[in-house]
């Protein structure tokens, strides 16, 4: 099998994985050695596939060979599929040349499970540590540890990879016991664990010695799968809550269950990936992480789900109605950014600005507000902005046209109504 | 007295443009316009600024006095494409000597906010070319073409001189006619008016198929969505990147009269076995 068949086999096998980013960590040009890691906080996206997806990193399975049977996946064991295996030297190979000519940021490195998660493992070492050795590669590496791999192996994993992961996969118990027989809560938590306190431990070594180690420098990150099972969005939100909180992950990243095998137990193939819903999914995610909320705050019991027509924090805002409007004049930083359309950007440049001049709804726009969200909820100098009509009733109705021309056309048609901008 | 109303001639450098303002500080005038070497017909008076090192300093050791971060405001704004720079850098650095820096404070400042608004347009471009830039290896040497609207170069050479320390590499800026180049640690910005690549070698051919086909293959088909792709990767960086050529571009381009634009058929997926996903 020639190396062209293999990289499409296997990045065919890796592209349902959703973590494709090369933030948090900045390490500049080493002698020697071939590469950096990107400059700027957000990573650096190469390319946009047909799908809008950013491309950084070479996305790759080591193989897609897997003795487990999770009924989700395409690569489970009873999947009537090509099978394939990169060689350690020609993995290494193909990253050097692919980021020499700018087309990546680094390496992605996943693997279905050869023989044991151990033995799987190994191969994933030994790969990462041609590359880094022997290529002097000192680009990004982002590696997946599998679950049930024993902890020397996933040190030695998280001293070559900049970011480790371990994906949660679905967002319950229940939701693995029958979709995932061979995987349970504790076996995925547990390497999370390690990776949390072993990285603590690395930085508090590299404090004391300049030349200690360095365990997976960018932190962990996990996966969940959205649409598989039917858990709702509050459960969703409070399990990223307490990810963030209890193992000190950087990113929980979302994906849509994309119906790629038919089972009794999963959404008919014929299901559309639910896109919108974890689009929500990631606006709720930065609230979090972002602008200080909380995950009860933005759903209830009473209300699990968001409503997939209004952003979460437009959402939050029509529930809390009584804490608005905000005078842009006086309001503090984190009342600020808690109306919609001012993000942590502009709240900002407000603080600074409202020192210097009186601002209009004309000076917001220059500062970034988004003002035709923001206009419901503020009022500059004590007054709202002039010619806006609305009242408590049609807030939402308003809110929801204007999040419709922004939605991605998802091929729903949806009716327009004369009466959609009636104040 | 009120300032004379002049257009300025100048070279089109920074320094040239720090001369122009030492020049209208002497003489009371006012720039109302700015323009190259061009021959340039008004009935306004033209002034013809010749630069000196010596002046230019001078307006730059006084600049710095006022606030180190505005001069870095106006570096990173002469870059820009913005309609009339060079009016609105002039009047930045009137406010700047009338009131001090502070107004920068408010970046909806009428002054201020032309020079934001292009600077952050350019950093956007910045931060797309950091990634989108496709070298190709040229016997050894990488070398690489952008069509930025900005004059992004001095500001990519950081990044790349980092990346690829240890490589001979070249960038060239088709639109400004700008060659960054570097070999053995040492970078240099030089003008070039026109540039010929070379064929590549089969070894660069066969990465190129290698990219597009896992470019191809990683997009998820039922996700495709090509607004949320454009509004990320606009159409017009796709003219010099590799998955949205086809491998041999350059043996085509050479085969095609200079002047008329090239128009390539099969620019898709490569031959041979289809991307999984495609409708056979």
């Amino acid at each position: 099998m020639d190396l062209l068949e293999k990289l499409t086999i296997l990045s065919d096998a890796a592209k349902y994985d959703a973590a494709c980013t090369s933030s948090g960590v900045r390490r500049g040009f080493q002698p020697g050695k071939i590469g950096n890691t990107s400059s700027s906080i957000a990573g650096c996206c190469h390319s946009f596939s047909a799908d809008g997806r950013c491309i950084t990193l070479l996305k790759v399975l080591m193989t897609n060979s897997c003795v487990y049977d999770c009924k989700y996946c395409v690569n489970r064991r009873s999947n009537d599929t090509r099978r394939a295996a990169f060689t350690p030297r020609e993995l290494a190979e193909l990253t050097i040349g692919f980021y020499r000519r700018n087309y990546i940021e680094g390496l992605f490195l996943s693997s279905g499970v050869l023989r044991s998660p151990d033995y799987t493992t190994e191969q994933m070492v030994r790969c990462l540590r041609i590359l880094r050795q022997d290529y002097a590669f000192n680009g990004y590496i982002h590696a997946k540890a599998i679950p049930g791999t024993s902890p020397e192996l996933v040190y030695q994993l998280g001293l070559l990879a900049d970011r480790l992961s371990v994906n949660i996969e679905l967002p319950s118990e229940a939701g693995l016991q029958t979709l995932a027989p061979d995987k349970n809560k504790a076996a995925i938590l547990r390497p999370m664990g390690q990776i949390r306190d072993r990285a603590a431990q690395s930085k508090a070594e590299l404090v004391k010695y300049r030349h200690a180690p360095s365990f997976a420098p960018a932190g962990q990150s996990t996966q969940l799968i959205v649409g598989a099972t039917e858990d709702s969005d509050r459960h969703i939100l409070h399990l990223t809550e307490s990810l963030y909180e209890r193992y000190r992950l950087k990113r929980v990243f979302y994906s849509a269950y994309v119906p790629v095998v038919e089972h009794s137990l999963l959404p008919a193939p014929s299901t559309k990936p639910p896109l919108l819903r974890e689009h929500r999914l990631y606006q709720a995610d930065w609230l979090l992480r972002f602008y200080g909320f909380r995950a009860e705050e933005l759903l209830t019991e009473a209300q699990p789900d968001f409503n997939p027509l209004i952003d979460p924090k437009c959402h939050w805002a029509l529930n809390h109605l009584e804490q608005f409007p905000v005078e842009i004049m006086r309001a503090d930083y984190e009342t600020l950014l808690r109306v919609p359309g001012i993000g942590p950007v502009s709240a900002r440049r407000i603080v600074s600005a409202r020192r210097m001049a009186h601002l209009t709804y004309e000076d917001l726009k220059k500062l970034g507000v988004v003002v035709k969200r923001a206009q419901f909820f503020t009022t500059c100098g004590g007054r709202i902005r002039s010619g806006l009509r609305f009242s408590a009733a049609t807030l939402a109705n308003q809110l929801e046209s204007i999040g419709r021309g922004e939605l991605p056309a998802d091929g729903t048609p949806v009716q327009l109504s004369l009466f959609d901008n009636a104040g | 007295m009120a300032w004379q109303e002049t257009i300025y001639q100048y070279d089109g450098t920074f320094d040239g443009f720090l001369c122009c303002v030492y020049e209208s500080y002497v003489n009371r005038e006012f720039p109302i316009a700015f323009c190259g070497d061009e021959e340039y017909f008004s009935l306004y008076e033209v002034r013809c600024v010749i630069t000196q090192r010596e002046h230019a300093r001078r307006v730059m050791r006084s600049l710095l006095t006022r606030s180190e971060p505005a001069v870095d405001v106006l570096r990173r704004a002469f870059l820009t494409c913005m309609e009339d720079r060079e009016q609105h850098l002039y009047a930045f650095v009137r406010k700047l000597y009338a009131q001090g820096s502070d107004f920068m404070k408010n970046r909806s400042d009428p002054t201020y906010y032309p020079l934001a608004r292009a600077i952050r347009h350019m950093n956007g471009e910045l931060e797309k070319l950091r990634g989108f830039i496709r070298f190709s290896d040229y016997g050894g040497v990488l070398g690489a073409e952008i069509k930025p609207k900005n004059r992004v170069l001095p500001l990519l050479r950081s990044h790349f001189c980092n990346r690829y320390a240890n490589e001979s590499f070249f960038i060239y800026d088709r639109n400004h006619r700008e060659l960054l180049l570097h070999t053995a640690g040492r970078s240099r910005i030089l003008p070039v008016d026109r540039l010929q690549l070379t064929l590549p070698g089969q070894e660069e051919l066969c990465y190129r198929e290698l990219w597009k086909r896992f470019y191809d293959t990683i997009a998820i088909q039922e996700r495709t969505n090509p607004r949320c792709q454009n509004s990320f990767l606009p159409k017009r960086y796709r003219g010099v990147m590799t998955e949205f050529l086809p491998t041999d571009y350059e043996a085509r381009q050479a085969t095609i009269p200079p002047g008329s634009t090239a128009v390539f058929p099969n620019s898709g997926a490569p031959d041979g076995i289809p991307a999984p996903g495609t409708p056979r």
